[in-house]
């Protein structure tokens, strides 16, 4: 298969690894390895792959789209995080560049192909220059210079975000049209399909949808070669990785350059699904919060935490704040009860959460899940 | 970058000084002048940038010295600084007439009022942070760092939920306001407050540190732990206390700033601490002094910059950052560390 030799000498001691079969391959050897978690995953899988059949309306497609576009973004922030154990605060700066991108060429050059073309391409170029610079700039010293510092140059970009105006459209953000064969106007078939109508937003669904799960795969695969081998040494012990001759500082960097890459794919996605971008949906603050809490509950260094956190996350977005509201005018009378869960407060409760994972299963659900097997 | 030259023969070794970052501040304010072009301008422009510095450093000390002796990096202090903020609220409530009252003495026991209102409610929720927060996860910046975050998180919907999530105004007490006018220069009167706090801070902690036992065993305590341990100290207790102080610090940094913004979010620590991280990194981490003279350099770049060509004040600390590390990656004055 495509087990190289050297990827055998590296193998860690946790990995139990079944060659062969096409599973395998699709997975990169990295197999989910526990049962729980396949039927979980599968389940994900299977869902999004058939939401606009089985679910009516616009919410729960929405959502869908919405859950795979997160994870690609957590699955990037998590090559970062969990396999290189650096923790970045511009992992939006890159999702709202993709946007952005997508955003501006195809407001300014007429939706076509080839424009979103240009502005993905241009995006990731930009994004490419800028972690490498990032990375050069503060990885060269301590990696927690690395937080600071993508904090610091995250905020700057928000901020250049919604002030250039001109170009980004300021506060409130651009909206654009999408190329004719994503818009719902456009029928592929004229008949509907298991009663579901094949226009260009089931077009555009599938087109979020395959990409997500390339992108997913293409990092399932880089975390689990050699570089990425490298990668975990690293983060387990940078001292001994380096004098095992890997140059930390560049492989760190061409971590950063990866995952901004795919949070870049990520963030155009997002905007071709919304036909929107602004600095709300792609570059606040908050949603780095959001994709640091979908990582760690999920599980750290696994992809399929990703999958796990993010599908949680958003499902919670859309359905927690009602059970909260709910038991919130239940406890009305109380004092500061109510208060405590207001729907608004639903951070409050997924920061303890948080907290809470970081101490007690570093490796997140997927972490729960393996361990239970065991 | 060696230009001392160590006559080390005669002497016991000595603290190495190094004068050349300090040098930097004067050095911009001069480069900056012809820039700026009217001289009064361009002292006005200063002087906001002193105070503005201050606040920063008012903010930022706390979270260099809770690095530099413990090598916690924690990303919830902005949350401190919301509270001290939101501490002012507790004096400002039942206190009110004394901010409307047009008397120097009263107003200026008002804002020491809510000072330590918010130094002393900052330490203890400090004291509580560090036991249930910070004190698991010693040593491993990367879960410090994810846990601090979620402190953060939780302690600022916490603010939400107590005080509400609406920003709240606070009025500067009444001879606070406005400004001294000298000729042409003008300088706010709360400015000149902050400048004249925080250099009366800087001093304290820079004669603390250097000048009482407390300060040596600090200063012991951040060049090697073990040592100071086996010496028969309870370094643990000098761990607690520091992380108290540092967020004490952030309060009274809150404080400073809630009145200069006279409005409250929950949000305005984290929001300020962007200025803060890029003033600890110019500085070098765990480096007080370095802090200082980063505030300041950021402030002033920020405000001669605003001044001369606005669209670009934006990325402004970003590149002053940028300078520095690229002529010393470890931030201006290095601590030396494990």
């Amino acid at each position: 298969m495509s087990t190289s030799p050297s990827f055998a000498l590296a193998l860690p001691f946790d990995e139990t690894r079944r060659r062969g079969g096409f599973f395998s391959t699709i997975l990169s050897s990295d197999m989910p390895r526990s049962r729980v978690l396949s039927i979980i995953l599968l389940t994900i899988l299977l869902l999004l792959a058939a939401t606009p059949f089985l679910f009516s309306g616009s919410q729960p497609v929405s959502t869908a789209a919405k859950i795979c576009v997160f994870v690609v973004l957590v699955a990037s922030y998590d090559l970062l995080l969990g396999y290189s154990g650096i923790v970045s605060f511009a992992h939006t700066m890159f999702f709202g560049i993709g946007g952005y991108g997508i955003a501006i060429a195809l407001e300014r050059m007429g939706p076509t192909w080839s424009s979103a073309a240009i502005g993905l391409l241009s995006a990731l170029v930009l994004s490419a220059l800028l972690a490498v610079a990032i990375g050069l700039l503060s990885l060269r010293v301590r990696a927690i210079f690395f937080s600071m510092i993508t904090l610091a140059v995250a905020s700057a970009a928000a901020v250049l975000a919604s002030q250039l105006s001109d170009v980004t459209g300021g506060e409130d953000g651009l909206s654009f049209q999408l190329p004719p064969a994503l818009r719902p106007a456009f029928r592929l078939l004229s008949e509907p399909l298991f009663g579901t109508a094949v226009n260009g937003r089931l077009l555009a669904y599938y087109l979020v949808f395959f990409v997500s799960l390339v992108v997913f795969l293409i990092l399932l695969r880089i975390v689990n070669s050699p570089f990425g081998r490298v990668l975990q040494a690293i983060r387990e012990n940078e001292f001994r990785a380096e004098a095992l001759g890997y140059r930390v500082v560049a492989y760190r960097t061409a971590a950063s350059v990866i995952s901004a890459l795919a949070a870049t794919v990520a963030g155009a996605l997002m905007a071709l699904w919304l036909r929107y971008n602004g600095p709300d949906t792609t570059l606040s603050f908050s949603i780095m919060v959001d994709i640091l809490l979908m990582v760690v509950i999920g599980g750290m260094g696994t992809m399929y935490g990703a999958v796990i956190g993010a599908a949680l996350f958003v499902l919670a977005q859309s359905y927690l704040q009602v059970l909260m509201s709910a038991g919130s005018t239940a406890l009305a009378g109380i004092p500061l009860l109510p208060d405590l869960i207001h729907p608004d407060r639903w951070l409050l409760w997924l920061g303890a959460l948080f907290i809470v994972s970081v101490y007690a299963f570093p490796g997140g659900i997927v972490g729960r899940l393996r361990q239970a097997k065991q | 970058m060696s230009d001392m030259t160590a006559d080390a023969s005669t002497e016991l070794p000595r603290a190495r000084s190094d004068w050349l970052p300090l040098l930097l501040v004067p050095a911009l304010a001069l480069l900056a002048l012809p820039f700026v072009g009217s001289p009064s301008t361009w002292v006005t422009l200063t002087v906001a940038g002193l105070a503005m510095g201050m606040m920063i450093f008012l903010m930022a000390s706390g979270l260099t010295l809770v690095f530099g002796l413990m090598d916690i990096i924690n990303f919830g202090h902005g949350v401190f600084i919301s509270l001290g903020a939101y501490a002012t609220l507790l004096v400002l409530g039942p206190l009110a007439g004394w901010a409307t009252a047009d008397s120097l003495g009263l107003n200026l026991a008002l804002l020491l009022l809510c000072i330590l209102a918010a130094m002393a409610l900052t330490g203890v929720v400090g004291a509580v942070f560090e036991r249930v927060i910070v004190r698991p996860v010693y040593g491993s910046h990367l879960k410090q760092i994810l846990v601090t975050m979620g402190g953060l998180i939780v302690t600022e919907q916490a603010i939400h939920a107590i005080w509400g999530a609406s920003p709240i105004p606070i009025p500067l007490p009444q001879s606070l306001r406005g400004a001294f006018v000298l000729g042409d220069i003008v300088m706010e009167r709360y400015r000149v407050v902050a400048v004249v706090i925080g250099l009366a801070v800087f001093t304290g902690m820079q004669l603390l540190l250097n000048r009482t036992r407390i300060g040596l065993l600090i200063r012991a305590g951040v060049e090697n732990p073990e040592m100071v341990e086996a010496l028969g100290y309870r370094i643990r207790r000098l761990f607690v206390s520091v992380f108290i102080a540092g967020s004490a610090l952030a309060g009274l940094g809150g404080v400073m700033w809630a009145f200069y913004r006279q409005t409250l979010t929950a949000g305005m620590g984290m929001e300020v601490m962007v200025l803060v991280f890029i003033v600890i990194i110019i500085g070098g981490l765990g480096s007080v002094g370095g802090c200082f003279v980063g505030s300041i350099l950021v402030a002033l770049v920020a405000n001669y910059v605003g001044f001369i060509e606005p669209k670009l004040a934006l990325i402004s600390n970003i590149l002053v950052m940028a300078l520095v590390l690229i002529w010393r990656p470890q931030g201006l004055f290095p601590v030396a560390r494990r």
